[in-house]
């Protein structure tokens, strides 16, 4: 670490031209950032705006290509995470740098000082985890833990620490709303201590409420300051994606038609020793209706997907019905037969084969369902007609790509997204299921995704959507119902569904299966 | 009767505790080294001709231990610094181990080598039964039996153990806390390195005192094998030696005995055991899951 005199400021960190370069594209061109001690500073931008490129040379995981970073007053080179934590700087990850073999307690003790005794570690998290509302257990693995229970060993391996300054990318993505406030307590606090907090979220809602000042980002570039205090929502989403965002529109619901999709209590064993077991699902989605299932992630709605989809199978055929046909014992592809349309939370490697082109990524999911069109006599494919299908996919849903027939790995996340769920609306799908619909898409591409949902419901289809994104849920969904510990809730009617009361039910608060199973009983 | 046979079963066991003790503390870091019977083998010629040129079978003992570390290095430098596929260039390890091995050795071929002395308390060796066992094997032995300890309580119970399954658990996140990955991996190679010289040491020192081209026979795979079936535990990597051990002895003792077996499939027999008993333990899923480095043959690239 150099560390040379630099005119005093009364700012903790000052960042000046930062830039990194990734092959031909700036992922952060000339960015400056100021701040001061005892605030909460928000970044926003959206998804590849460079948000996440910055804090990772803040935190010494990447080189700067130019530019320089002021701490204190004095100017220095962060070239280790190390580097940084000994300069007083921690940060809590978006994606999870925990060790699923280690319990909670041996998390921890990595990030401590070296002369930290193993021994006391678990007694000392315990202890400020309770100190700040997040309780957790120091002696349980971490693979076993639910996402939102990691993300707490996140935030007190970081504040055990004590660091300056604390970055938090996406800190209540993971978070029921009840949980999210108590973050917000402890940061109020240390703010109250003097410590400086950079906070990166998408949620604009909690930025006007908890942060200071605000910074934002769009392209690598900074293009604006404000109090986000003084604004909107709305003005806030307008800066950050340059144009105005329009909310989907929602038709009132429209009749509600027959059932499509029935799930009768279903139950699964967990699948490996980290995933959870299904219990005694009871779920009826209607031709007409989009209905959310909301929940902290981790908490069964992965192996809920997998079991409709047809990934895993049931033991009894009657526990999921598809258009009335009893399908719990068919394949993908059967169930895909009869109407349905499926897509995985997962775009890359799952929901498509990143190293192939839309075309066959097109063919790879329909030569089943749609194999007279695509695959002719003695096995050989139809290219012609491939792409024609894939461009008028690429056009209904408005997918932007650089090249005629990308490969699906070439495509940014919100424009495979949009591919992959226009290649199933193309079908004009019965039944649709999504899980995580606008995982880490832009606001653009995800009020196009949501606008088609909610179009195709009204066009007669069952739409159910597995979503971590509240507002998302109450965006487009006629009801609610709530996955926790593996189990399902009634599905409330959007009329009477508020945060509140979702959020309690994704803690577990409320058990939501005995409210069900008594107005069944 | 029966002391001999325990005798013998030790001295079958210890080469094979000896590398894969060490071949576990490489894999727990993350690191696949398929190098194993190419380092042992090096151990066993330099351990070999350092002890006859100078007398002093200890002298050998640390050459090739040396030795043993040096050649892992290559194996490091390959796989860590210039990022070569490790499976790849560890199969490589073993094939230049087995050819520069015998190379070296071509003139010790048929010579009487040194012979390590065994320990002889007066008093306590001579116990009946227990003596021997106990108190009267070769000191190699009783470093195996201390490895062993030494590694468990270092994995488990200090922080620089922690550090090093942190990292074969997870990389990109050791990473990400600062924590120096190449480094310690570097060092656990090196680690795995000396112990499998050491366990060549003991084939051409106290196993067999001379030279032979051959001489580990496969140990060195099977070392491999023991690892994983011990789920990546110090204490079950003993108890697989010694298993694999006694069934090899065994077999022995039952084709002198003459019974009417092929002898093919009763020399078979250590390999089908050590195979069966590896399905039967890799059935809990969760404790494989648990033990199991999750990195395992991935290799790191930090991206800056």
């Amino acid at each position: 670490m150099d560390t040379t005199p630099l005119a005093n400021g009364p700012n903790l960190l000052e960042v000046r031209g930062l830039t990194k370069i990734f092959g031909t594209l700036k992922a952060c061109d000339q960015v400056d950032l100021t701040i001061a001690k005892g605030e909460i500073h928000a970044l926003l931008g959206e998804n590849g705006a460079g948000k996440s490129t910055l804090v990772k040379m803040l935190f010494g995981s990447l080189e700067p290509n130019a530019g320089e970073i002021g701490w204190n007053g004095k100017t220095v080179n962060i070239t280790s995470p190390g580097v940084a934590k000994k300069l007083g700087i921690g940060m809590v990850f978006q994606h999870f740098s925990l060790f699923e073999a280690l319990t909670a307690a041996e998390n921890i003790a990595l990030s401590l000082a070296d002369d930290t005794p193993i021994s006391t570690i678990a007694a000392k998290a315990r202890a400020l985890s309770y100190s700040y509302g997040l309780p957790l257990d120091p002696d349980s693995l971490v693979g076993d833990l639910s996402v939102g229970e990691r993300q707490r060993i996140e935030i007190i391996r970081c504040l055990l620490q004590t660091p300056e300054l604390i970055i938090l990318d996406e800190p209540t993505s993971v978070l029921t709303p009840q949980e999210a406030d108590k973050l917000f307590e402890t940061l109020e606090r240390l703010r109250a201590e003097g410590k400086s907090i950079l906070y990166i979220s998408h949620r604009l809602d909690e930025v006007r409420r908890l942060c200071d000042r605000a910074t934002i980002m769009r392209h690598g570039k900074v293009v604006g300051h404000c109090d986000p205090r003084q604004e909107t929502p709305a003005s806030l989403a307008r800066l950050m994606v340059g144009t105005d965002v329009k909310n989907a529109e929602r038709t009132t619901a429209s009749v509600r038609g027959q059932e499509l999709l029935s799930i009768c209590g279903m139950s699964r064993k967990p699948a490996g020793p980290f995933s959870m077991p299904l219990k005694n699902i009871w779920l009826e989605v209607a031709g007409g209706e989009v209905i959310g299932i909301a929940g902290v992630a981790g908490n069964g709605q992965g192996e809920l997907f997998e079991a409709i989809s047809g990934e895993a199978l049931q033991d009894s055929a009657d526990a999921i019905r598809i258009r009335g046909q009893a399908a719990g014992r068919m394949g993908i592809s059967a169930r895909r037969l009869l109407g349905a349309a499926f897509v995985p939370e997962e775009r890359l490697g799952h929901g498509a084969a990143p190293r192939m082109r839309l075309s066959e990524n097109l063919l790879l999911s329909r030569h089943t369902t749609d194999g007279k069109a695509f695959v002719g006599t003695a096995g050989l494919v139809k290219s012609g007609a491939i792409q024609k299908a894939a461009q008028r996919i690429i056009q209904a849903m408005d997918v932007r790509k650089s090249a005629p027939d990308p490969e699906a790995a070439a495509l940014s996340g919100g424009n495979l997204q949009k591919f992959i769920i226009g290649r199933e609306l193309d079908r004009n799908p019965a039944v649709m299921v999504v899980n995580q619909p606008t995982w880490g898409v832009d606001a653009g591409a995800a009020a196009r995704i949501r606008q088609a949902l909610i179009e195709l419901a009204r066009n007669g289809s069952a739409v159910l959507v597995i979503s971590q994104d509240l507002d998302e849920l109450f965006e487009i969904s006629d009801s609610i119902a709530v996955m926790h510990n593996g189990e399902l809730s009634k599905p409330i009617p959007i009329a009477e569904a508020t945060l509140e009361r979702i959020g309690l039910l994704m803690g577990g608060a409320e058990p939501g299966h005995l409210d069900h199973e008594k107005e069944v009983a | 009767m029966l002391e001999g046979i325990l005798l013998t079963i030790a001295t079958a066991a210890t080469p094979l505790l000896i590398a894969a003790v060490g071949e576990l503390v490489v894999e727990r870091s993350g690191v696949l080294n398929l190098g194993v019977e190419g380092m042992m083998v090096m151990g066993a010629v330099t351990g070999f001709g350092v002890a006859l040129a100078t007398g002093s079978p200890w002298l050998g003992v640390l050459a090739a231990i040396i030795v043993g570390a040096l050649f892992s290095l290559l194996f490091g430098f390959l796989t860590l610094t210039l990022v070569t596929n490790q499976v790849a260039t560890g199969l490589a390890l073993t094939l230049l181990g087995l050819g520069l091995a015998g190379m070296l050795g071509e003139s010790f071929v048929g010579l009487p080598g040194v012979k390590m002395i065994y320990i002889y308390i007066p008093g306590l060796t001579d116990l009946p039964l227990v003596g021997k066992l106990f108190f009267g094997q070769d000191p190699l032995f009783y470093v195996s039996i201390l490895l062993t300890a030494g590694v468990a309580y270092f994995l488990f119970k200090t922080r620089a153990g922690l550090t090093l399954r942190s990292v074969g658990d997870n990389h990109a996140s050791a990473h990400a806390l600062g924590i120096k990955v190449i480094g310690i991996r570097y060092m656990a190679v090196m680690f795995g390195g000396a112990c499998a010289g050491l366990a060549g040491a003991y084939l051409s020192l106290v196993y067999t005192p001379q030279w032979n081209e051959n001489m580990t026979a496969g140990r060195g795979w099977i070392a491999l094998a023991l690892v994983v079936f011990a789920s990546w535990r110090p204490w079950r990597v003993l108890a697989g030696a010694y298993l694999f051990g006694a069934v090899s002895i065994g077999q022995l003792h039952a084709q002198a005995l003459g019974i009417g077996v092929p002898s093919q499939l009763l020399s078979s027999l250590p390999y089908l055991a050590t195979v069966v008993v590896l399905v039967l333990i890799s059935r809990n899923r969760r404790l494989t899951m648990v033990n199991t480095p999750a990195s395992l043959g991935r290799p790191f690239v930090p991206d800056r």
